[in-house]
């Protein structure tokens, strides 16, 4: 039986405890409000380019010298994963659930003979990766330094990633992040985005259809305008998935770290029912001690 | 009633406009384009400059940086690098930027020097503006 000075002792430090998750709480609920705001505001920009894209793998089919970047350059022997996780931990299963998904896709391009590189952008996802995959991974980059995600971050990833893609260095690009649905729900997801045109016929291949039958004019030439629309579209995608990414773990945290305030007051309830039942007892037996000793006398 | 564009003005970071009007102007790398409703299919890249959009006798002006302009039968979608509302455009910032491509022209020659001269020409001539 703990005495009650060490009883005392862990109620004050379950009570610091709970101030600090508490506090982790509401920080990461204001967070969670901008993030969320940012990644909404994104979404339209993501969208349209996703359909233009959409339109011109549409328009430019059977048309034999469509950009290796749209369609693909033929070969799928080398996967490129760009996973992206969060800097920090202390934000429930968020990260975990982005490297399982990553793990999954690995494994099952692995065992389909494929070679598998990954470029990683946030430490949690390295730290958990680097056990199992230390030798595939080519990149890693942290944001940890970075106050807010910026365009200019995705830029840069974004023209690694091309610069790769022109050299020969990989095939296909997947990129596996968190879609954020809701503060609950968080869905790890693989997304293609090299060649273009194979990640968008999932999603919108009706709205491609619809549009399908109207001939587009280019302005200078199609060529020239694919040229930057397509790395542009690059960015775009990682941009959107660090976005969706931040929005997802303030979401995660905030619900973390209620649960463990939650959790933390349940714990000070059940150290002061035992304080105060080791209290009573404590009581009881000193006056059982002393009625007895004076009817002793 | 006459036929009304719908036009989407979006940029990464935000929706900037999104609504019916009656026509809109776009600086287009080969020049500059007036689009009217059931204008035909057309993509289009941005230069540097002012959209300026017409609806019921007024103007409003947007600054872009860069972009795209996508026609379809359903409307015209600006999709810009940037861009700013005319009336809230920071001009230090713009210095910045065209200092910014000032350095970038020297290295650069033949079509990429060209388009960045673009940029130059659009900026300086908003700044003096």
């Amino acid at each position: 039986m703990p005495s009650l000075k060490e009883l005392k002792n862990r109620i004050g430090s379950v009570k610091n405890t709970q101030k600090i998750t508490r506090a982790m709480q509401m920080v990461a609920a204001a967070k969670l409000r901008k993030a969320q705001e940012a990644a909404e505001k994104s979404r339209p920009y993501s969208d349209r380019i996703s359909n233009i894209i959409a339109n011109l793998a549409q328009s430019m089919q059977g048309g034999g010298d469509a950009p290796a970047m749209l369609t693909g350059n033929g070969k799928d022997e080398t996967y490129l994963l760009v996973v992206a996780t969060a800097d920090r931990g202390l934000c429930g299963g968020f990260n975990t659930n982005i490297v399982r998904k990553a793990r999954e896709e690995i494994v099952a391009l692995k065992k389909a003979g494929k070679t598998v590189k990954l470029y990683l952008i946030g430490k949690k996802g390295k730290e958990q990766l680097s056990r199992l995959y230390e030798d595939d991974i080519v990149e890693y980059i942290s944001l940890k330094e970075e106050k807010t995600i910026h365009s200019g971050i995705a830029l840069g990833i974004g023209q690694k990633i091309t610069a790769m893609f022109e050299a020969g260095e990989f095939d296909v690009c997947k990129l596996i992040f968190s879609e954020f649905e809701n503060v609950m729900t968080q869905n790890p997801i693989a997304k293609t985005i090299i060649p273009a045109a194979a990640g968008i016929e999932e999603g919108s291949d009706a709205d491609a259809a619809e549009n399908g039958g109207s001939f587009y004019t280019y302005e200078p030439d199609e060529e020239g305008i694919l040229r930057v629309l397509l790395p542009r579209n690059i960015n775009t995608q990682i941009f959107t998935a660090l976005l969706e990414n931040q929005a997802g773990e303030m979401g995660s945290k905030m619900t973390a770290m209620d649960n463990a305030t939650r959790n933390a007051g349940d714990m000070i309830d059940k150290l002061t029912l035992t304080f105060n039942r080791t209290r009573q007892a404590q009581i009881t037996s000193e006056l059982i001690e002393i009625i007895s000793g004076a009817e002793a006398l | 009633m006459a036929d009304k564009l719908h036009f989407a003005l979006v940029s990464p970071e935000a929706e900037l406009f999104s609504g019916e009007v009656d026509q809109v102007d776009i600086p287009g790398t080969e020049g500059d384009l007036g689009v009217l409703p059931n204008h035909s299919a057309l993509m289009a890249a941005i230069r540097t400059g002012a959209i300026t959009v017409f609806d019921g006798g007024e103007t409003t002006q947007y600054f872009v940086q860069g972009g795209f302009a996508d026609v379809t039968p359903d409307g015209l979608t600006v999709l810009a690098e940037k861009a700013t509302l005319m009336a809230d455009i920071d001009k230090e910032a713009l210095q910045s930027d065209l200092d910014a491509a000032k350095a970038r022209i020297e290295n650069l020659e033949g079509e990429a020097a060209l388009i960045v001269q673009q940029d130059i020409d659009g900026l300086s001539e908003l700044i003096a503006g």
